[in-house]
């Protein structure tokens, strides 16, 4: 729908006017991270000039008080690790389910339903004794619990997809002698790929972010997620380090950027497919 | 009936399904079965659970503060669901017709969704203790200003996904229904609120699904900005919960059966939703 609209300078004017509102509380943090501690909470819209401005000084104390540099690798594994196993093991299963599609294949496909409207409030004190008592504290064991709790949408969408591909090609390939892993791997894969791109996008934004679930699991003596980081420094006791806090909260918003500048075709893409109806 | 094939396939279920089953039982089935068995008994670990029958829920329903959680979660949802609903897919609509710099708006509505709920709390505290500095008062000073300024950020996070789901759904439209409208000469309103917007159900049902379920879940947001205070006035659900468990000892029987409540309360939500969207669909 490409039709003329009226008045369009005054609402480009309107709409840029807007998103500059939009991005004004992550620049305001951005400011108010190279700012004196001081004059962060007694002059929060001044700019960082003359006597206020520290440079760096904000970053290098919030990377030393957090250990910023380490909860960042650490979210970086978990969160590749996990988006990784979850899209290997739950396209192999969504696969089954719809190809044998009997009592078993069907029961557990509700199952994963079930899981889809579980908030995590349900289940997140028996899951960190499980946790706990199984080793999975690491950060590696995290990839099984989010394997484990994330695999209702990812199943969901997979066996979405798998239903409209042509299962003839499958059967040719399996009766020129093609074993049922071969066919999986070299044939259904590649045509799932679109779909695999909205799941991984789906499930890093949840991941990457996810607060809860790490916190209550992880051992946070040896491992910290950049937002169990964040809230570390400003949860914790004592008077808080507004400068350091600045930093930290520039530093978690950097990554989230680029990641946007790099994928956004593919962000926006795994999200219309991810707004399928329930 | 099985084909052929699918006997084949069915012989290789340890391969393709025991990897995801084995860690959704660990990660859902077991938590979830314990985690019922657990609402009826009284508990500080697993393993010492006694069997206290209904008392926990009887101790949640008439718990003040869990019914002011509720009440307040209710209502922050009702307001964030309609303010960002309208907002989204009048934006999206203004988008999708010929506008410069429409592709750009588009990527800055959308930029607050990829941070997470904990960074945005902390960015939203010091813009609104910022501002209400100058009447020398606080985020905290009431659960009316934690209230309105969790709808703001939660508006401010979700209208951009939302928008996305709406112009993916503007894009799809029938062209030809609308030319129709056109030679036939409805009004831009005519067309918006006869046409668009009956064509536009499903993504209408699905973006109001998905911030009626974010509202009832938000958790991280409310414990950045205000983490409830001032006395627990502007705690919602989720963090009422969180906080039952891990705040006062010898509740945790009382906080599980309040997360049963909650779980209910959002598959009910699901339940009912997933009922109007295959009832409402208009065929194009």
């Amino acid at each position: 729908m490409n039709n003329k609209m009226k008045h369009e300078g005054l609402w480009v004017t309107l709409f840029a006017a807007v998103s500059l509102a939009w991005l004004f509380p992550i620049f305001l943090v951005v400011i108010n991270s190279f700012k004196q501690k001081t004059s962060i909470s007694l002059e929060t819209f001044s700019l960082p000039i003359g006597r206020a401005f520290v440079g760096f000084d904000n970053y290098a104390r919030g990377i030393e008080q957090t250990d910023m540099i380490s909860s960042f690798g650490w979210t970086v594994v978990v969160t590749v690790g996990a988006v990784f196993l979850i899209l290997l093991c739950t396209s192999m299963c969504a696969w089954w389910i719809v190809r044998v599609n009997n009592v078993v294949a069907k029961s557990m496909y509700l199952m994963f339903l079930l899981n889809m409207i579980v908030p995590f409030q349900m289940v997140m004190f028996p899951l960190s004794k499980i946790a706990d008592t199984l080793g999975l504290n690491t950060p590696w064991g995290l990839w099984v619990i989010y394997l484990g709790f994330g695999a209702g949408l990812s199943v969901f969408m997979f066996t979405g997809i798998i239903k409209s591909l042509p299962q003839e090609i499958e059967e040719a390939a399996m009766i020129d002698g093609a074993s049922v892993p071969r066919t999986f791997f070299g044939i259904v894969l590649p045509m799932m790929k679109p779909s695999l791109v909205s799941v991984a996008i789906l499930q890093t934004m949840w991941i990457w972010n996810d607060f809860l679930l790490p916190y209550l699991t992880l051992d946070l003596r040896k491992y910290k997620t950049m937002s169990i980081a964040v809230q570390y420094l400003k949860g914790g006791y004592g008077s808080v380090d507004m400068g350091a806090l600045m930093g930290c909260l520039v530093l978690a918003i950097i990554p989230v950027i680029v990641f946007y500048v790099l994928c956004q075709k593919y962000i926006v893409q795994g999200i219309t497919a991810g707004a399928v109806k329930g | 009936m099985i084909s052929m094939t699918g006997k084949s396939i069915r012989r290789w279920w340890v391969l393709f399904t025991l990897p995801t089953c084995a860690a959704f039982f660990i990660g859902f089935i077991a938590p979830f079965i314990i985690g019922v068995y657990l609402s009826f008994t009284s508990f500080t670990t697993v393993t010492d659970s006694q069997w206290v029958g209904l008392k926990n829920f009887q101790q949640a329903i008439t718990d003040p503060e869990f019914m002011h959680a509720l009440w307040l979660t209710v209502l922050f949802t009702v307001v964030t669901t309609v303010f960002t609903n309208i907002a989204a897919f009048f934006i999206a609509y203004m988008f999708t017709r010929a506008m410069h710099g429409a592709n750009l708006f588009r990527s800055v509505f959308f930029l607050p969704n990829l941070i997470g709920g904990i960074v945005l709390g902390y960015i939203w505290q010091l813009l609104l203790n910022g501002v209400l500095s100058h009447w020398n008062r606080s985020i905290t000073f009431s659960g009316v200003y934690g209230f309105w300024g969790m709808v703001m950020l939660v508006c401010w996070q979700q209208i951009g996904y939302m928008m996305v789901i709406y112009i993916a759904g503007l894009q799809t439209m029938p062209s030809d229904v609308l030319e129709a409208a056109q030679v036939d000469g409805a009004s831009s309103r005519q067309t918006l609120f006869s046409i668009i917007i009956p064509l536009m159900m499903p993504s209408i049902t699905v973006c109001t699904f998905l911030t009626i379920t974010g509202g009832f879940k938000m958790f991280d947001q409310n414990l950045a900005l205000t983490n409830g205070a001032p006395s627990n006035t502007s705690e919602m659900l989720a963090l009422n919960i969180y906080r039952t468990f891990y705040g006062r000892i010898g509740f945790e029987g009382v906080g599980q059966a309040k997360a049963v409540v909650f779980f209910l309360i959002v598959a009910t939500i699901a339940i009912v939703q997933n009922r109007l969207t295959t009832r409402k669909e208009v065929a194009a």
